[in-house]
């Protein structure tokens, strides 16, 4: 490590080639860039491919959107384009919107969310807030990336082969996906290769917490961003292999004609499947759902981590119930493993087990309102900086709100029966990851920016993505609740549109679908954002925001090995306004005076 | 830039970067094969029929493989103390021993699946041949894994040992510990597949 | 489990060749009882019983869990709950189903 005496950075910049330190050689492209162990690097890598594949998830969903707005109509322009395999006379077959909704949805979570809250954020941040030189296993790090590559490339490829990619929803539930064509034993490999490359990632996270956090930062004076980290990478740990198992399983029975999940006597087609049997399909859905539900706690404590940290910085005061938060942040983690149930309340499941389920998942919800509302009544009394990224954090606020209320009835096993499966499911979840979420990385992504690159993204442009984002999200989702409501399911390829009792809400469908096209040109105001400010935004020194955390006591961006000497913490987290100070913020690493 | 508490330890926690590193990955790897016992239980508690594991399965040798796996992880433990001894030569005696046994282990597996196959006894055959050849497949494929780390350790990779002894002393340990994984796995693997 | 102390791996040696012994003797034990042919609830209780006494001395002895520091047994202690949790309930639900008649 070397320790100059100047502040000036020999960073490993998003756009400017490396520099070298004295005594080092300097390395290939490769090596700086493709292979680079240095957690920045890893991080920016990370998010690139995750806002990437976010992007593309959000093109597969407009193309479905046209086929549920306009049932059986041929699609414009691109329609063409798609062949005859897929859109006979550009009108998109029921089996490629199968295709598109099991993508959107396995790519959007797996692909695109999680590497980019996960591997994106906490790899560049985590190590900054807690004053470590890079994560405590580089290699690893490195090598936890190719594989989430690797499993990317594998499912894109999907589409190409006979048959097309998965279509038995992201869930790949038995029979069907055991059915289905080669494309679903590509999303199995591609599966496998995810949660290799999140399990690696998980065990860097919780080793680096622990031991590579600087002198005088205990586990109670940790940024809300480092616990929700720590807690979801537990989750990912010890959620993620049983899915793994179920992926061999289901490997097995699709190339080895074993039948773990295929029951006796299965009739497909009028004939009877030539399988051993003696398999259930619940055991699939049971594996499933294990990881499943702890992974979109996985979805949502990244983003809580984002928030939190956002509304101290400007509201100027420390966050509310700082340790209610922690507290509930881990119970909310352990509780995610009890609750997996809530998903199969129509598997024919006894009364015991529902109320066995229904009763963790009510017991959930109350760590999940404990943090929703500190974070609200953190608001009470603060000075606030209307910034974009806090737009977009206080945005979170009520969106995560209603996301979390009508999960409610979803939870309850008797509510949950005209419910299960309908678009009221989807509009839950939706609100949950959509403006939940998504509207938390954007957040974490404009604040975290003048980091990484030294400039800081266009508030003008900021606004305009947040305001047609905030507007046509909402568009999208809210009458999803009225369709599902209706008794709509999900999955139909027309939209319910065949369905009698669905004709009076039809027309929901089309407002969702101009609200999807909508909010698919209000991120292009982003991504332009994106790209002009890495190199002519507005340059800025180390702390812009005025922050208290550690990442804002290293240069923008950061060098290889983060701080010229190493941080020593002396406070918490969010020492905002303290009485007496000149400034209104007191940095964790700053010395106190004499 | 070096990463601190690679090799000493940190003092508030008392461990190593390596040592709590590889022992998460244990506790996925308990989890992964956590969820296939419990595939196991279900399709077991479900089914009609199951036949007993030594009317199919050979009892004999599995248990001669039991031996094998236990014995290795006795030379695995002691080629870590040999380090920690400073007894280089040691080392290399006891884990090229670990190497074989599990070279021992993979060969009774090797023929065990053939006489299997010999007989038309395949995964696809029924469900509890299946599992079995599932679960010991896995196992396997860590044993091999195991294997190969080992080798690494007792041939190009006991460079370390010179300019870095204690690293490479934690290092092999923290691949014992994988070893010893494997063999702990194995040891609820034999009676369940084949004594019950 | 650092200790370069040689006299202190020269006791865990000596304990190492005392578990070595016990495992083999508790093989074979193991497998002389599946030849008595117990009724199945029985001989899958024994059948475990003694699987979990040698899993516990690879543990503790081989794997040095007896004298490791609290974080690892905490982080294990979380892994195990877990591990019952996956292990149990999927069969509970299963056993609790509706059963659909005619």
């Amino acid at each position: 490590m070397h320790t100059t005496g100047t502040t000036v950075a020999h960073g490993q910049s998003v756009t400017g080639a490396a520099h070298d330190h004295a005594g080092h050689e300097e390395k290939s492209f490769l090596w700086t860039y493709v292979f680079s162990t240095d957690h920045k690097v890893i991080g920016i890598q990370y998010s690139i491919t995750g806002l990437l594949f976010l992007l593309f998830g959000f093109c597969l969903m407009m193309l479905m959107r046209w086929q549920l707005a306009y049932p059986g109509s041929p699609i414009p322009f691109i329609g063409g384009l798609l062949g005859d395999a897929r859109a006979p006379g550009g009108t998109m077959l029921p089996e490629f919107y199968n295709e598109l909704g099991a993508m959107h949805g396995t790519i959007m979570v797996f692909l695109g969310v999680v590497p980019l809250a996960v591997g994106g954020f906490g790899n560049f941040v985590l190590p900054l807030q807690i004053g470590a030189p890079d994560m405590a296993f580089p290699r690893i790090n490195m090598m936890s990336y190719w594989p989430y590559f690797m499993g990317g490339v594998i499912m894109l490829a999907s589409f190409f082969v006979p048959g097309g990619a998965a279509q038995s929803g992201w869930t790949s539930y038995s029979p069907l996906a055991e059915l289905a064509g080669s494309g679903q034993t590509m999303w199995l490999l591609g599966m496998v290769m995810l949660i290799t490359s999140s399990l690696l990632g998980a065990i860097n996270f919780l080793t680096t917490t622990v031991q590579l956090r600087a002198k005088g930062l205990t586990f109670w004076r940790f940024p809300f961003f480092v616990w929700a980290q720590f807690v979801t990478s537990f989750l990912l740990l010890l959620a993620f292999p049983p899915l793994e198992a179920a992926g061999v399983l289901q490997l097995m029975d699709r190339l080895a004609g074993t039948s773990f999940f295929l029951p006796s006597g299965l009739v497909v087609s009028g004939q009877v499947l030539q399988v051993s049997g003696g398999g259930n399909p619940l055991l699939w859905q049971h594996l499933f759902w294990f990881l499943a539900h702890p992974e979109v706690y996985v979805l949502i404590l990244p983003a809580m981590g984002i928030v939190a940290e956002i509304i101290a910085n400007n509201t100027r005061k420390p966050l509310f119930g700082y340790r209610t938060m922690v507290y509930s942040l881990i119970f909310l983690g352990f509780m995610s493993f009890v609750v997996w149930a809530h998903h199969m309340f129509m598997t024919g499941m006894g009364t015991v087990m529902s109320a066995f389920f229904q009763t963790t998942t009510m017991i959930i919800s109350i760590p999940s309102v404990a943090i929703l509302t500190s974070l609200i009544i953190s608001l009470w009394g603060g000075s606030i900086r209307f910034t974009t990224p806090m737009l977009f954090a206080l945005a979170f606020l009520p969106m995560f709100g209603i996301g979390g209320l009508t999960g409610l009835p979803l939870g309850l096993n008797v509510t949950d029966i005209p419910l299960h499966d309908t678009y009221y499911v989807i509009a839950h979840f939706h609100y949950v990851v959509a403006p939940g979420t998504i509207f938390a990385l954007f957040a974490g992504i404009y604040y975290w920016f003048p980091k990484a690159t030294g400039r800081m993204m266009s508030e003008t442009l900021g606004r305009i993505h947040f305001a047609g984002s905030f507007i046509f999200m909402n568009m999208v989702f809210m009458p999803m609740f009225l369709v599902g409501l209706a008794g709509v399911s999900r999955r139909l390829y027309d939209g319910g549109a065949s369905y009698d009792f669905a004709q009076p809400v039809l027309h929901w469908n089309r407002v969702s679908s101009y609200g999807a096209w909508a909010l698919g040109l209000s991120q292009i105001p982003f991504i332009i954002n994106f790209f002009w400010s890495m190199r002519h935004g507005r340059k800025v020194d180390q702390n812009p925001w005025q922050a208290t955390t550690l990442e804002w006591a290293a240069p923008s961006p950061p060098p290889h090995g983060n701080f010229t000497t190493p941080p020593e913490v002396y406070r918490g987290p969010y020492e905002y306004s303290v009485p007496g100070r000149a400034t209104d913020f007191y940095p964790q690493s700053e010395r106190a005076e004499a | 830039m070096e990463i601190p508490y690679t090799v000493s330890v940190r003092q508030d926690t008392g461990l190593n970067n390596g040592k709590i590193g590889i022992w998460l990955f244990l506790a996925s790897e308990v989890m992964l094969f956590g969820a296939l016992f419990a595939s196991y239980v279900l399709l077991r508690t479900g089914a009609t029929t199951w036949p007993r594991g030594a009317s199919i399965l050979n009892v004999p040798m599995a248990t001669f493989n039991t031996i094998v796996l236990i014995t290795s992880s006795v030379t695995m433990v002691m080629a870590w103390a040999s380090l920690a001894r400073n007894q280089f030569g040691r080392f290399r005696l006891y884990m090229g021993a670990t190497i074989l046994l599990g070279g021992v282990f993979l060969t009774v597996k090797y023929f065990e699946y053939t006489a299997k196959f010999h007989h038309e006894l395949f995964p696809r055959t029924n469900t509890f041949l299946a599992i079995y050849f599932t679960l010991t497949g896995l196992h396997m494929l860590h044993v091999i894994g195991g294997m190969a780390v080992n080798a690494w350790f007792w041939g190009p990779g006991a460079k370390l040992w010179k300019t870095n002894p204690t690293w490479f002393t934690n290092r092999v340990e923290n691949s014992g510990l994988f070893w010893h994984f494997v063999d702990l796995v194995w040891i609820f693997l034999f009676p369940i597949l084949y004594l019950l | 489990m650092s200790g370069h102390d040689p006299a202190e791996v020269d006791r865990h040696v000596r304990v190492y060749i005392v578990v070595f012994v016990s495992l083999m003797a508790l093989t074979l034990v193991t497998v002389a009882v599946s030849y008595l042919h117990l009724p199945l609830p029985m001989a899958i209780a024994v059948a475990l019983a003694i699987a979990s006494v040698k899993g516990s001395l690879v543990a503790c002895y081989f794997m040095h869990l007896i004298s490791e520091k609290k974080l690892i047994i905490a982080i294990l202690a979380l892994t195990v709950f877990m591990f019952l949790t996956v292990l149990f309930i999927p069969t509970f639900t299963h056993m609790n189903s509706i059963e659909l008649h005619g």
